[in-house]
């Protein structure tokens, strides 16, 4: 008969409307800045600089700037200088640093390449949204001041992927220090020195 | 006489357009209808001749959108490139991202694990779920139901894009799929909470059909509206749901059996008139399959790595080749081609866009039609801006 596949239709849209205010499951308004949804841990939108400590974030930056993550940015957004100096990094090698690191979030796309790029685990993607700004050009550009976050603060936003890389990180030092021995070893007996220990493999990252 | 039988493309057997004015009928009007149109979904522009309210000719102009994706990933890495294919059709990133994957790995080689294989199925899948109940949602936007319908299609697709986030980070720039594999495995949990995702949608969908598929006033609008011929869509290249609802059975799935598919049993539905209730009607008993084809990969999926141990990231050079990869995308068959010279970004990068091609026959489904429907039939073609542009 004519209208019952809309009167079908009506009983639907009947049914939830009552539904939104009766069926526990649906309620699923936040209400936003007086409560938050837990944002997933694989949550990214723009990246940050690891540094090892959290009373000298800048000083302890993991970055040696190698620019693969520059070369790679699809849309080309980072900007980095190398120092001309060279300072110990974790495992006390001596090595440059960058004296400019800058990002235009303005033209990033979160596509998290330069994580996934950067064999130093330095590079990792922030779970802050609310960075509106009233300045769009200088506002935007977060230089490395703005970017240098400690470690723990990785830890805070992405557990999983913080632990391994920290394993990671702690058994390249473990190699580090046994090849140095091995080196110091080598050289007691008087045999030519073995150089340093070469940087983990790129894209080894999963 | 077969379906494929080569057809020569023939001219649209539209009503013949009349004089601009005579004696009896009053001017022709023609109307600009977009870029900025609500109806246009997006930045598309029809240059329609109405006579009265019939569509007497119609122009598709397209570009607005142009960025330049072909040219820009000819000057960067292959990898570069996988974010920018989010970007094509952004509703069904986890597909282009795997259209681009294939063709890259075709032409270096590469093998993908079997859990990578399971993962790209069930996220394609879980993407043709989002895109038609989307599409079925704007369908009746487009007709006039304000609201409601889009409503519930955007409740259920947001369900899909939590999943989304929840694996790749990002709701709809996935850039998911890797060369040799995926980039991360699922986090824990995640199947268990696609499992129940996919076990609800069946209800959804029966509800969504309660409410739409026997509605009279949606038959009223749809039925004998936009009709193609089976000829005319194989000529125009057509595929995807278009193509299948003129009832030539043409599935990528099934024909080039890329991934795990043939692994999985699943029927392609076609329709007989290729009107947009058809259009319609294959895309909900689409969604019904890939139900079935979620729910067995989703039983099925191995354990093991998702990224192949050779696959490298940076410094990866291709040998001198070509290749072509397609899938079966929601919207038609989005393909990659790409020209390697060993260098480090591709000679010569290139999409086929389903959009686009499947958007080249409009003027003939519309004409005779009342302007009101060729907005319909424009909704049923199933197109995105960002990829008929790119």
């Amino acid at each position: 008969m004519f209208g019952t596949g809309l009167l079908q239709g009506l009983a639907v849209t009947a049914k939830n409307f009552a539904g939104s205010f009766l069926v526990r499951e649906r309620f699923v308004t936040t209400q936003y800045p007086e409560e938050r949804t837990k944002l997933p841990e694989a949550y990214r939108n723009f990246p940050f600089l690891v540094s090892e400590s959290h009373d000298d974030p800048l000083g302890t930056l993991r970055c040696v700037a190698c620019q693969i993550c520059e070369k790679e940015c699809p849309p080309q957004c980072i900007y980095i200088e190398k120092s001309r100096d060279k300072k110990p990094d974790a495992n006390g090698k001596m090595q440059i640093y960058p004296a400019i690191f800058d990002i235009d979030t303005a033209v990033c796309m979160s596509c998290q390449i330069c994580v996934e790029v950067c064999p130093f685990d330095a590079i990792k993607m922030d779970q802050v949204f609310e960075i509106a700004v009233t300045n769009r050009f200088d506002g935007l550009m977060l230089d490395k001041h703005a970017l240098a976050k400690p470690n723990e603060y990785f830890h805070s936003i992405h557990p999983t992927e913080a632990a391994e890389v920290d394993g990671r990180l702690a058994a390249s030092r473990r190699a580090a220090e046994e090849k140095a021995r091995a080196a110091a070893a080598a050289k007691a007996g008087a045999k030519p020195a073995v150089p340093g220990p070469p940087p983990p493999t790129p894209g080894a990252q999963p | 006489m077969s379906l494929f039988d080569a057809a020569p493309f023939s001219a649209p057997t539209g009503p013949v357009v009349r004089a601009v004015h005579d004696d009896f009928h009053g001017d022709l009007l023609e109307v600009s209808m977009g870029p900025h149109h609500p109806s246009t979904h997006g930045v598309f522009r029809m240059n329609v001749t109405l006579d009265g309210e019939t569509v007497v000719k119609l122009k598709p102009v397209f570009g607005y959108l142009h960025r330049n994706h072909e040219k820009i990933a000819e000057n960067t890495s292959y990898l570069s490139s996988m974010p920018y294919t989010d970007r094509l059709d952004y509703l069904c990133s986890m597909t282009n991202n795997w259209a681009y994957a294939l063709a890259v790995e075709k032409l270096s080689g590469q093998a993908v694990p079997d859990r990578a294989e399971y993962l790209r199925v069930i996220l394609a899948e879980l993407t043709r779920l989002l895109n038609h109940t989307c599409l079925a949602g704007f369908l009746l936007q487009d007709g006039g139901a304000s609201g409601t319908p889009l409503m519930y299609a955007f409740r259920e697709r947001e369900k899909i894009l939590d999943l989304f986030e929840s694996l790749s980070g990002s709701r709809m720039m996935c850039n998911f799929q890797r060369f040799g594999g995926c980039r991360t495995d699922a986090p824990d949990g995640w199947l268990a909470a696609a499992r129940r995702l996919v076990d609800g949608y069946g209800g959804f969908l029966d509800e969504f059909e309660r409410l739409l598929t026997g509605n009279e006033i949606l038959m009223a609008r749809t039925q004998g509206i936009g009709r193609l011929s089976a000829k005319l869509a194989v000529s125009a290249g057509v595929t995807g749901p278009m193509l299948r609802a003129t009832g030539v059975a043409y599935d990528l799935r099934k024909v080039d059996g890329y991934g795990f598919y043939p692994r999985f049993d699943f029927r392609i539905p076609l329709g007989a008139d290729g009107d947009t209730y058809d259009r319609y009607m294959v895309r909900v008993l689409e969604m019904r399959e890939s139900i079935k084809i979620l729910q067995q990969a989703l039983r099925d999926i191995p354990a093991g790595p998702v990224m192949d141990p050779k696959a490298r990231l940076r410094g990866f050079r291709p040998k001198p080749g070509e290749a072509y990869g397609r899938i079966e995308g929601p919207k038609g068959e989005i393909g990659f081609f790409l020209i390697s010279e060993g260098g480090p970004s591709p000679y010569r990068y290139r999409v086929r866009p389903p959009s686009l091609i499947n958007l080249t026959i409009l003027e003939d489904l519309c004409l005779g039609h009342s302007i009101a429907d060729a907005v319909v039939i424009l909704g049923s073609i199933d197109i995105v801006l960002g990829e008929v542009d790119r």
